[in-house]
């Protein structure tokens, strides 16, 4: 294969891992409430701002990561608990209505405060990183990409609380009955999708730089991901995010040109959804009349 | 004469009065209330009356922008002549986007059309468009003339573009009023209502629902036509996914699945970011946001569900007080029904 190819395809790695990571936010959410969250974007791009305003205030970029992966576990258990929960059981039109809000004031609240100009945001990444296929940034936030999941997934499979999210996201009458405060996991399941999106936004605003619509773009390519692989498998979220991001780039680079890459994710949604609503890996759906 | 005809009546009085004592200024965003609430009913017959969540309708608006322009700036075609073209290519299209959209249900749907919002800017600058749709820069179309034999009635181009408005408006309404209401208008509901039922009650399900996507299409592209031609502009980055919200804001605040709802959404989602520019650029979206969740909470039925309310409140109150003198007991039965 040619170096061209393979830079691509590294590339694509490299963006695919931030689609990974912010399609998984949105499983994650879709999982134990059934709804996908159209403003995951917008709460991503409000905690990478809250990022830029710390390092605005001379502090070490990983503190002020933490830091910004701790407001983002907030603010998700927060807008769970005080705006999406009284509609938790309305219609769904209601649901998207109230994400759209959410998408508006987030946004709106970014440009009031930090105004519409594009602004850098730094690399942690030491050019130390360097080779021959790959930019620093690029390796460094595939590995944070990983790094993440496999947090993400050790939580899940070894400790009790993850084991009582999954519980109260499989069967919350049950679990309820056994004892499990199955409000307070949707909540915290709101908060660390909402972590998982502020880590994403921070990966991706070196590359995109940062706005208050940056997220557009790329959560439309998460939506691709998650569907792709299964709205309602975290695995399949995880391989749909990278397998966007190679398609993405390769096909950007070598078939239709970079100007018609959002139309992609779009024909490649309305693609999955007619040919094969449930994914790759999900499951089908069956409802009974 | 029955009183819902008379209010409407004087509404239309108001209507043809007013342009002549207002400012050029106010006839021009007047003329976009009216444009609005055509796109405005046009998405309600469809996420209102048939329970499909659409967040992508400002793409057919695009569509319908585009087409106007490029008919009028490269084949000379008269402003209102581009108005049937623009609503007959969007009915195919949306019937089109209808079609695979028979398989989506609610978030789906509502994913769906969200991917074609954002995707439709890129798709009015691809470059081999670029010679009709102007690329990046867009198209600049010329405001029409009032027409030679009505000179001599006060009319300049504003007041006319806004006449003109008025009777598309006028049309649109009444066909509207006249498709809901009738054997199509319960098809449509019923299907939001209980598509299972309405399958057994010999409704032919898919048929309605990608015709309602195609008729709701092609209110928001004769909508679109007449917006560029009032605005004299389009150019791509003025159809971004933010239009389709604002769509969506103005039927929920207007009021679902309600006529009158298009007409009190269209004021709303015209003059409050009007109002709110002055506090910041920001303003409007952040107002826009807390109403859309504020109406989700209080007020689901939208403005238009708040005056029948209000209206029956007020109705039930009279009644009792002309009755109070002559019949007690009978006029406390009614008071609990």
């Amino acid at each position: 294969m040619s170096q061209a190819v393979l830079h691509q395809i590294f590339a694509g790695l490299a963006t695919g891992g931030i689609y990974a990571s912010l399609a998984l936010a949105l499983v994650m959410i879709y999982q134990a409430t059934h709804l996908v969250n159209f403003a995951q974007g917008e709460m991503a791009m409000f905690c990478t701002y809250i990022a830029w305003s710390l390092l605005q205030t001379g502090m070490g970029y990983w503190p002020a990561f933490l830091l910004t992966v701790g407001f983002g576990f907030v603010l998700g258990v927060v807008i769970e608990r005080v705006v999406i929960r009284p509609v938790e059981r309305s219609s769904v039109l209601s649901v998207v209505v109230v994400f759209i809000g959410l998408l508006a004031i987030l946004n709106s609240v970014a440009g009031w405060i930090y105004t519409y100009t594009i602004k850098p945001f730094p690399s942690p990444f030491p050019e130390a990183l360097a080779n021959p296929l790959m930019s620093p940034h690029e390796l460094g936030s595939i590995l944070v990409t990983l790094v993440v999941l496999v947090l993400l997934y050790a939580f899940f499979r070894f400790t009790p609380l993850g084991l009582a999210m999954r519980a109260a996201a499989q069967n919350p009458e049950s679990s309820r009955l056994v004892g499990i405060r199955v409000g307070w996991m949707l909540a915290l399941g709101w908060g660390l999708a909402s972590a998982i999106g502020a880590v994403a936004g921070m990966m991706i605003a070196p590359v995109v730089y940062l706005d208050p619509n940056m997220m557009g773009g790329i959560l439309l390519y998460a939506f691709a991901a998650a569907l792709l692989g299964g709205i309602d498998n975290p695995g399949g979220a995880v391989l749909g995010g990278f397998i966007m991001g190679v398609l993405e780039n390769l096909l950007g680079a070598f078939v239709i040109g970079n100007d018609l890459k959002l139309a992609l994710a779009l024909v490649l949604i309305v693609g999955v959804l007619v040919v094969r609503p449930s994914g790759l890996f999900g499951s089908v759906q069956v409802s009974r009349v | 004469m029955n009183r819902k005809l008379l209010a409407v009546l004087i509404l239309l009085l108001v209507a043809c009065v007013l342009p002549f004592v207002i400012s050029n200024y106010r006839v021009f965003q007047l003329t976009l209330v009216l444009v609005y609430a055509i796109a405005l009913l046009g998405l309600n017959m469809l996420t209102g009356y048939n329970g499909q969540i659409s967040l992508g309708h400002g793409a057919f608006y695009a569509i319908g922008a585009y087409c106007a322009a490029i008919l009028m700036d490269k084949w000379g075609v008269p402003y209102w002549a581009t108005l049937p073209v623009a609503g007959a290519v969007c009915l195919v299209v949306g019937f089109l986007f209808g079609l695979p959209a028979l398989r989506l249900e609610g978030l789906y749907l509502a994913l769906a059309t969200f991917a074609l919002g954002v995707s439709m800017p890129q798709l009015l600058k691809y470059h081999a468009i670029e010679e009709w749709t102007g690329g990046v820069q867009g198209i600049v179309i010329l405001k029409p003339d009032p027409p030679a034999f009505l000179a001599g009635l006060g009319l300049n181009q504003d007041r006319w573009l806004y006449f003109f408005s008025l009777g598309v408006a006028l049309l649109m309404f009444v066909l509207g009023r006249n498709l809901l209401h009738g054997r199509i208008g319960r098809a449509v509901i019923a299907i939001r209502d209980n598509p299972t039922a309405a399958q057994a009650m010999g409704v032919n399900n898919a048929l309605y629902k990608s015709l309602t996507f195609g008729v709701s299409a092609m209110y928001t592209g004769i909508a679109g036509a007449l917006g560029a031609i009032a605005v004299q502009f389009v150019a791509p980055d003025s159809f971004g996914i933010f239009l389709s919200l604002v769509f969506l804001i103005g039927i929920v605040v207007g009021g679902l699945a309600s006529i009158s709802g298009a007409i009190y959404g269209a004021f709303f989602i015209q003059f409050v970011p009007n109002i709110a520019d002055a506090v910041s650029k920001a303003a409007p979206w952040a107002i826009f946001g807390l109403f859309l969740i504020a109406f989700v909470y209080l007020l689901p039925a939208g403005i238009a569900g708040g005056v029948q309310m209000a209206r029956a409140r007020f109705m039930r109150a009279s009644s009792q007080s002309e009755a109070g003198g002559a019949k007690q007991p009978v006029t406390a039965k009614e008071g609990v029904s």
